[in-house]
């Protein structure tokens, strides 16, 4: 079996299934667990609209943007980045359409009901290298920022690695990078990908699912006091 | 291995200061109760967790170590030290999460991913968790993930006690509210004798121990005890409206060390009291005084340690105020004067009465010049939480007050204001350090010294 067979066969089914079994789990066994009920009397009874503190804190306040501009246009920068190159890149969407139809025996127009948009491989490039960019920005700033090197650990630091590594050897098998043969590029790519999905579910990447949790719960418990959101 | 520390009676108490605490910071006893190191750590742990839900866990799972917390927070302003970093201020508890409690907790434990908590760590990050937090939520405001930050400090702080590992001024006010029903020495005689002189003093009719009453009135013990005019101002309000009030001598003290502290116990203890006397009196509102962590605990907290939806309205005086200028009952006569406001954390920020002083301010016909940052984000005093009562923590909570004093500054307003006495006398506190000429005031004397009498 070759690296390209391997990393396409065996190693992307059982990332696959740890992902998968790996996310459901940390999931399940968060929310699986007991809550109170709040029987003070509300000051708004729909808190349901403090759900709206999901979007509401993707933009940071006036009064804080000062301190947090860095991270803020950083993280934008590799986020974008990152899940265009993933989800608009024709290749990614031709494999998508491949899974889709081992799947459930459809493409993903069958599966969604349109047709799945793609981005000219010119714009996928630029997006890419800014994501990188950013990403190596972020770990500089890890390094050198007494707050972010103090509640550093190496969950922070290999999320990093597994994330930049797939936008690092797709952009190297896109280039052809080196003059190696594009079937090993296209290997290491995959498994890096892999290597993402295997930690995903035990690392912070996790907040992928998490943050909209974290921020409806809180904005409804907020909302529910009239309390600033 | 077994730490001595000290088993004793609470300490004698200060009250000619600006702020109240205890007579001997000098002698601490940060540790309490005597127990295997072990046993210290096991139970910090479990009461931890005792009532971790599904929220917090998701807090805790949600962490992405980006630091931005650390901007919000007052400490970290003014020290740039990363340890105020707040949700470093968890990091032992987030450490027990992991390796204890967590969906990975098997594996966290079996590769000796996260190592056990210790106890020398709990007792270096004791002054993390009280000295150097608020529990103002600022942080929580922050954060790009949502968490709310200051309700993991508090939960933290609940640990910490059952573990015998709060700072000996907390403990020591907590223990006295526990035994003497006041945490300042407010007791019922005090209290009683002090309404009596008050009402002779100031020719004002203050109602006790009315068998039935609509409404009861509560007071926080910093009032009772260093601003007694507080006290009146609350009788001439209620008679001015006509209410049918009254002071009850089982419900009245509505500070609540144990929710500073972390004592559950003592918590629930106090805010029965004051639930059953609002039930034995048949009233149909509670009002809380001009105290932060008062509304926190009754207002947002009562409830839940009831059991049950309170029989009764819960409102702070301020809430009150502008309820009464609303309906038309209350009205006042102009202030000519520039006014700013220091909004209390847990009243507005996290309390949610936002408006309602600036109602009250408003009908006073006063010049509102808000801070910057103002309402939700603005600068807590630095002084709550239990902080203005710890001796260990003034020379860092004074440099946080530097950040008070320019914002109050920058309006050029003629008189602060606040509906806090906990603020208040962090500010009077932080007016004799720094020998500052700016004297805090307190929104419900304004009112009362401006009671617009009708002509008719």
């Amino acid at each position: 079996m070759s690296l390209l067979e391997f990393a396409r066969g065996p190693a992307l089914q059982w990332s696959i299934t740890i992902f998968i079994v790996g996310v459901l789990w940390r999931l399940l066994g968060v929310f699986l667990l007991r809550t109170k009920k709040d029987l003070s009397e509300p000051r708004n009874p729909a808190a349901w609209k403090g759900l709206r503190l999901i979007a509401l804190r993707s933009w940071p306040r006036r009064e804080f943007l000062e301190g947090t501009a860095f991270g803020e246009v950083m993280g934008y920068a590799f986020h974008v980045g990152f899940l265009v190159s993933l989800f608009f890149f024709t290749p990614h969407v031709l494999f998508f359409a491949d899974v889709a139809r081992g799947l459930f025996g459809t493409d993903l127009r069958g599966l969604i009901g349109v047709g799945w948009p793609t981005l000219p491989n010119g714009i996928i490039t630029l997006l890419s290298a800014v994501a990188i960019a950013a990403l190596v920005a972020v770990l500089i700033h890890r390094f050198v920022n007494p707050v972010k090197r103090l509640i550093s650990n190496f969950d922070d630091y290999f999320s990093w690695f597994v994330t930049i590594a797939p936008l690092a050897t797709g952009m190297a098998a896109f280039s052809h990078l080196a003059g190696w043969p594009y079937e090993r590029l296209l290997a290491f790519h995959l498994l890096s990908v892999e290597l993402l999905l295997v930690w995903f579910p035990f690392g912070k990447l996790m907040h992928a699912f998490t943050i909209f949790a974290a921020r409806g719960a809180t904005g409804m418990i907020f909302e529910r006091r009239g309390a600033s959101l | 291995m077994t730490t001595t520390t000290h088993t004793r009676k609470p300490e004698a108490l200060e009250f000619d200061k600006p702020r109240v605490s205890i007579a001997k910071p000098e002698y601490r006893f940060d540790m309490q109760g005597e127990m295997p190191e072990t046993e210290r750590v096991e139970r910090a742990m479990k009461s931890f967790v005792k009532d971790f839900g599904r929220t917090a866990a998701i807090y805790m799972e949600s962490c992405i170590h980006c630091g931005m917390c650390a901007e919000a927070c007052h400490f970290y302003e003014v020290t740039k030290d990363p340890k105020y970093t707040p949700i470093w201020k968890l990091e032992p508890f987030k450490q027990a999460y992991k390796r204890e409690y967590g969906p990975f907790a098997v594996i966290y434990r079996a590769l000796n991913l996260k190592a056990k908590v210790t106890v020398e760590q709990l007792q270096a990050w004791q002054q993390l968790i009280y000295d150097s937090c608020t529990v103002c939520g600022r942080c929580s405001l922050m954060c790009p993930m949502g968490i709310d930050i200051a309700t993991l400090v508090s939960q933290a702080r609940h640990g910490m006690y059952n573990a015998g590992l709060i700072p000996h001024e907390l403990w020591a006010v907590t223990e006295r509210a526990r035994l003497e029903g006041s945490p300042l020495g407010a007791t019922p005689k005090v209290f009683e004798d002090r309404l009596e002189w008050l009402a002779d003093d100031h020719e004002v009719e203050i109602p006790v121990d009315r068998e039935n009453a609509d409404v009861l009135c509560t007071m926080s013990s910093i009032e009772i005890m260093k601003y007694p005019d507080s006290v009146v101002a609350t009788a001439r309000i209620m008679n001015h409206l006509g209410v049918d009030w009254t002071f009850r001598l089982d419900g009245y003290e509505a500070t609540n060390f144990g929710l500073l502290a972390g004592n559950s116990a003592a918590q629930k203890q106090l805010t029965m009291k004051l639930i059953e006397a609002a039930v034995s009196c048949g009233a149909k509102t509670l009002i809380l005084p001009e105290c932060g962590h008062a509304y926190t605990a009754l207002r947002w907290m009562g409830a839940n340690m009831y059991g049950e939806p309170l029989p009764f309205k819960v409102q702070h005086i301020a809430e009150f105020l502008a309820e009464q200028v609303h309906a038309g009952r209350l009205r006042l006569k102009k202030v000519p004067k520039s006014v700013t406001f220091h909004d209390p954390c847990q009243v507005v920020r996290r309390g949610g009465a936002i408006e309602a002083p600036r109602e009250v301010l408003k009908a006073l016909g006063v010049e509102l010049r808000e801070m910057f940052p103002t309402r939700g984000t603005n600068w807590c005093c630095g002084g709550g939480g239990g902080v203005v009562a710890n001796h260990r923590a003034d020379e860092l909570r004074y440099k946080t007050f530097r950040i008070k004093m320019e914002q109050i500054e920058e309006t050029g307003a003629e008189i602060p204001v606040t509906t806090c006495a906990n603020c208040r006398q962090t500010f009077d506190d932080g007016q004799a350090h720094f020998k500052w000429d700016t004297k805090m005031h307190s929104l419900l004397e304004l009112v009362a010294d401006n009671l617009l009498e009708d002509e008719a």
